[in-house]
């Protein structure tokens, strides 16, 4: 089984009110070097595969067809060793 | 006499708004249809009302878009079948991929319900071809996702094509920035498909039915729809 990772986040070109506003109260806690903050979604999937290349296009169809809306987000997968 | 059909998927709570208005205001024939039909033979138009499917989950209208029924609502509207989306009717279309655009949160962050004055910006729908250019329309909204997003490209394509059907404006007819009450790109309330058969609005214009209730402005909407029905 492989265990695959996947972030959820919106395009850049997407403003991120949350990430704003997690932004605003950080810096009033006093971390003013941070300089911007993306909120997005994590995802784990247990997926059963030959291999890791068949997991993977298994995990992109999970995510192009549902896990993320590709008008305004992208998705980012990782693999658990 | 037109016949129209209501999706309830679990989680909907305006269908009933929805049937009430149909049925009782309008009086028309007016059935429920369970996210699990497959049968929409017979029907004038389809409306995907408002609610929370799914509770919501992953984004608005992402799970609702899986459901059997929409496999069929897809081929209805591949023959030219009406569908109207309110609110997460909306958000249900748009990830289906029936309307172009995504829906993102407020700008704001609130969930925001309250009454809005809409433009109407063209007439070439059924959904507005009995209505004034210009004319407005208070009708309420009640959602914290209907930032309507669409690219550079999109919102070219939306405009030479006329499919915005209603802008967010305020008491004057102006499309302000105050008045664009949730982000949305170029102040869009509600817009159509390619080929104008196919609605999305995030105001509630079934909400906007009677005047004992307050507001009788969304009736409009539907006697628009209902005599183009009756027409073609």
């Amino acid at each position: 089984m492989f265990k695959a990772k996947v972030s959820v986040t919106l395009r850049p070109s997407i403003l991120d009110p949350k990430g704003k506003a997690a932004h605003q109260a950080l810096e009033n806690l006093g971390l003013t070097n941070i300089e911007g903050v993306r909120i997005g979604k994590f995802i784990e999937i247990d997926v059963q595969a030959s291999n890791e290349e068949e997991a993977r296009g298994i995990v992109e169809l999970a995510c192009s067809k549902l896990l993320a809306n590709e008008v305004m987000e992208d998705f980012h997968i990782m693999f658990e060793c | 006499m037109a016949k129209v059909g209501v999706i309830v998927f679990p989680g909907s709570n305006c269908d009933h708004d929805a049937y009430h208005a149909l049925k009782y205001v309008m009086n028309v024939d007016v059935k429920f249809l369970w996210h699990k039909e497959t049968d929409l033979s017979g029907l004038d138009i389809i409306i995907v009302p408002g609610g929370f499917s799914y509770g919501d989950y992953l984004r608005s209208g992402a799970i609702a878009r899986f459901s059997p029924i929409m496999q069929e609502l897809i081929e209805y509207v591949k023959k030219g079948g009406p569908v109207m989306g309110i609110c997460n009717g909306f958000q249900i279309l748009l990830e289906a991929g029936l309307i172009p655009g995504a829906m993102r949160h407020n700008e704001k962050l609130k969930f925001i319900c309250k009454d809005v004055h809409i433009r109407v910006e063209s007439t070439q729908s059924i959904y507005t071809s009995s209505l004034q250019k210009d004319q407005l329309l208070k009708i309420p909204i009640s959602h914290g996702e209907g930032n309507y997003y669409i690219d550079n490209d999109g919102i070219k394509e939306l405009q030479d094509n006329d499919q915005v059907l209603f802008r967010y404006v305020n008491a004057h007819g102006d499309a302000t920035p105050e008045a664009n009450i949730n982000g949305s790109i170029d102040h869009i309330a509600g817009v159509t498909n390619k080929q104008k058969n196919v609605l999305g609005m995030m105001p509630h214009p079934e909400r906007a039915m009677e005047q004992l209730l307050g507001k009788e402005d969304g009736k409009q909407i539907f006697e628009s729809i209902l005599q183009a029905l009756a027409i073609s």
